[in-house]
């Protein structure tokens, strides 16, 4: 069971006695660890060189050919990112030879890429376009036949359009290697060759989990969102319609982004007035929506842990991306995820009960726009049993990047904003609420008030820094009276949730409660999130921790660190929804999880 | 296309080939082969029990179904029309020929006629170029031909 890490210190001791490669790279001199390949040497060096399929720990494919070095002695210029260093090697990144060559590689590119860019959501943060750019490339150099391909929107969360795919194949291993899901891959041969379903299913009818991470790692626009701002647009426009916008922890942390802003600025403020500025009636935070869930979670823990027949462990269910997963890969453990529904289904749950009851609006004219770093979100809108007033419980979700493009579109000066406040009475969540946006901040939420509410006293320290980090697994274990050690796990990505997931199959798992986001680094790391550029992925900078540590600076200084204490959600229950985990509660904020055919 | 149905003896053996792979890594293009030596072809249904058995996603066994030409999706048509595109094959006006075999089957290269009867296939050098250029229709091999000889090559193959 729970492995203990203690058979590591011996392993380290025997790595540190391989012995270092020296060699040159643009005549200077660097030792690296054997096995390195030239590509992350030069790095070291100081060289940055231009790749399209490179993305370390996801893609070494060694397809794009853009990467390619020369190496004294060696007829054919050197595939950088796939070939490993050896002693004596002297390198050359920027010779004419290489620059050449980058340069046909890349108008060959060109002429089977559908060149769109005015109109291809991509452009602003397209490698393909950047560096044809830097090359001075010419992309009509190789005219010719091109491959044409149809346009899959299907899905109503992602775009395919393979019209503009560069088969770098970064895709496919985020989908088969990291997510274990494997529901696109390399089809055909040769020129025809393409990504894509199996017996060239639409994505709608494929077990695709839309947690959209293939987007995010797209070098140019063949992987995009459904665009959802027209519907936002709409509702704004329409004056029978009271706008509440919620927006998710994670969006926050990382919106700054596409402003210029380096990695992990928190810009809540400026956000906030950026979305009165839009025109929507409300602007309240989804932090509150995840203190709610933190509330009936931990009852339904609790009940679980009194309950013999109950099944454990219990494994949390806001991430949609990952009930997905189950619902497809697993439907025979669905009793183990909690019934709480997401904190967003959450929000628009409240908004559309207790808020338009307080406020005397009917709920079919109250429209629920949510902000979220996430594109499975888009698929959760539309699922059974959330909508709890008649009316669905959010109307529209779009990303981080979509809000972006909204605000641009609007012409607002984002940086130029004043710092707004949330309205009133649903806006403000607790820190706990807040730290849901990371990795482990699900678990750390719950901890503190499970420990205080069962305990019953206060804790000293509020930090539970073993659930915290980007390690893909944490285990930890807390103390409760009555209940007694309670063992924790908390996981990132689906190709990790599944071996926690084959554990609970095999009877193996000693755990009671796991939280689970199916994207790397959870929400900070979601697929609606700012597009980063490859290079500083390559250059080992943690994009998740960055957005994350944000969020801890924010808790740490926070007065309201506790979903338990936050004064909403007394008011909430104790106006609207009565106990805890009761029946009201539950018709509201709970729902169902079902099997999925994978195949229809 | 007419729904794929298999015996219980295909069943049976592919069940077996199945359980027996299914410990030793890398072998899922075993798989692949040996279900196609029972069936013919690799129809999806097929595709879905050898990625369910083996525990591979679907698209896997698709993408290399796709890749190799030797592997089959739809189910071939009695008569396997393959024209050469091999080098000397080519250059002798092998494209003449896949013509007028698309012509007379009324469908293109790498399909198979609804009636069940044809299934065309541009191939690869088959080693013969002696007698480019050359079709072949199942086992047997027609060379030094020109477009008219086909029409007649054909007529011993329409039912």
């Amino acid at each position: 069971m729970p492995t203990k890490a203690s058979a590591k210190p011996k392993a380290s001791t025997k790595s540190t006695k391989v012995k270092d490669i020296n060699l040159k790279i643009n005549n200077i001199d660097i030792s690296v660890p054997a096995g390195t390949k030239i590509y992350d040497a030069a790095r070291k060096a100081g060289f940055s060189i231009p790749t399209l399929c490179y993305l370390k720990g996801i893609c070494n494919d060694g397809s794009c050919r853009i990467c390619v070095v020369e190496v004294k002695g060696e007829k054919n210029l050197v595939t950088s990112c796939y070939a490993a260093v050896r002693e004596g090697m002297e390198v050359f990144t920027t010779t004419q030879k290489v620059l050449k060559d980058r340069k046909i590689t890349l108008e060959l590119l060109l002429s089977d890429h559908k060149v769109d860019c005015p109109s291809c959501p991509r452009a602003g943060a397209c490698e393909l376009k950047t560096l044809s750019n830097q090359y001075g490339c010419d992309m009509n150099r190789y005219p010719g036949k091109k491959n044409e391909y149809q346009i899959d929107d299907s899905s109503g969360f992602l775009v395919r359009d393979n019209n503009r795919c560069i088969l770098c194949r970064r895709c496919v291993h985020m989908c088969n290697k990291i997510q274990s899901v494997g529901v696109i891959g390399v089809n055909h041969r040769g020129f025809h060759t393409d990504i894509g379903q199996a017996f060239e299913a639409e994505l709608k009818d494929s077990p695709c989990v839309a947690c959209g991470l293939c987007i995010n790692v797209c070098p140019v626009g063949a992987l995009t969102e459904k665009d959802d701002t027209q519907k936002i647009l709409d509702a704004i426009q329409d004056s029978s319609k009271h706008v509440i916008v919620g927006v998710a922890p994670a969006v926050r942390v990382a919106l700054g982004e596409e402003f210029g802003h380096p990695i992990g600025t928190d810009v809540e403020g400026k956000m906030i007035s950026s979305l009165k500025m839009l025109g929507f009636d409300k602007v309240f935070d989804v932090s509150m929506a995840a203190d709610l869930t933190i509330m009936e979670e931990g009852t339904e823990l609790l009940h679980r842990l009194h309950d013999e027949d109950a099944k454990l462990p219990m494994i949390t269910s806001c991430s949609p991306g990952w009930v997905n997963f189950v619902e497809y890969y697993y439907p025979e453990l669905l009793g183990h995820i909690s019934s709480c529904k997401s904190p967003q289904q959450m929000f628009g749950a409240i908004m559309k009960t207790y808020y338009a009851e307080k406020f005397e609006l009917d709920p079919k004219n109250i429209f629920v726009a949510t902000i979220m770093p996430c594109i499975a979100k888009k698929t959760e809108i539309l699922r059974g049993s959330q909508a709890t007033a008649d009316a669905q419980d959010v109307d529209a979700v779009i990303t981080t990047r979509e809000l972006a493009r909204l605000i641009k579109k609007a012409s607002i000066e984002f940086n130029k904003l004043p710092i707004g406040d949330w309205d009133n009475p649903l806006g403000v969540g607790s820190t706990a609420g807040l730290i849901f946006g990371t990795t482990g901040g699900v678990m750390e939420a719950s901890l503190r008030t499970l420990s205080e509410t069962i305990n019953k006293k206060p804790l000293k320290d509020l930090d539970f820094k073993k659930v915290r980090g980007i390690e893909y697994i944490k285990e930890a274990s807390v103390d409760l009276d009555e209940i007694g050690k309670l063992n924790v796990a908390v996981v990132h990505t689906l190709g990790e949730a599944r071996k926690i997931l084959e554990q609970i199959k095999e009877g193996k798992s000693e755990y009671h409660f796991i939280e689970v986001m199916a994207c790397s680094g959870g929400c900070v790391g979601g697929g609606g999130q700012p597009i980063v550029c490859s290079d500083i992925i390559n250059d080992n900078i943690d994009i998740p921790s960055a957005r994350a540590k944000a969020m801890y600076s924010k808790d740490k200084k926070s007065g309201s660190r506790k979903s338990h204490e936050n004064p909403i959600i007394q008011e909430v229950y104790r106006e609207y929804l009565g106990e805890v985990g009761g029946d009201k509660a539950h018709k509201i904020l709970h729902t169902k999880h079902k099997k999925r055919i994978r195949h229809p | 296309m007419s729904a794929f149905v298999d015996t219980v003896e295909q069943k049976e053996q592919l069940d077996a080939v199945l359980s027996d792979l299914k410990v030793v890594k890398g072998s899922l293009m075993i798989a692949m082969q040996k279900a196609q030596e029972i069936y013919g072809y690799l129809p999806k249904e097929i595709q879905e029990r050898i990625a369910e058995n083996l525990s591979f996603p679907l698209e896997k066994v698709y993408g290399i179904a796709t890749f190799y030409s030797q592997f089959h999706i739809h189910k071939p048509g009695k008569y396997k029309v393959g024209i050469c595109m091999g080098t000397a094959c080519y250059v002798r006006g092998a494209d003449l020929l896949l013509k007028r075999v698309e012509e007379i089957t009324g469908i293109l290269a790498g399909q198979t006629s609804e009636n069940g009867l044809y299934t065309v296939e541009a191939t690869r050098c088959i080693g013969c170029c002696g007698l480019a250029p050359l079709i072949t229709v199942g086992e047997e091999v027609f060379g030094n031909i020109n477009a008219d000889d086909v029409n007649r090559i054909m007529e011993n193959y329409k039912e």
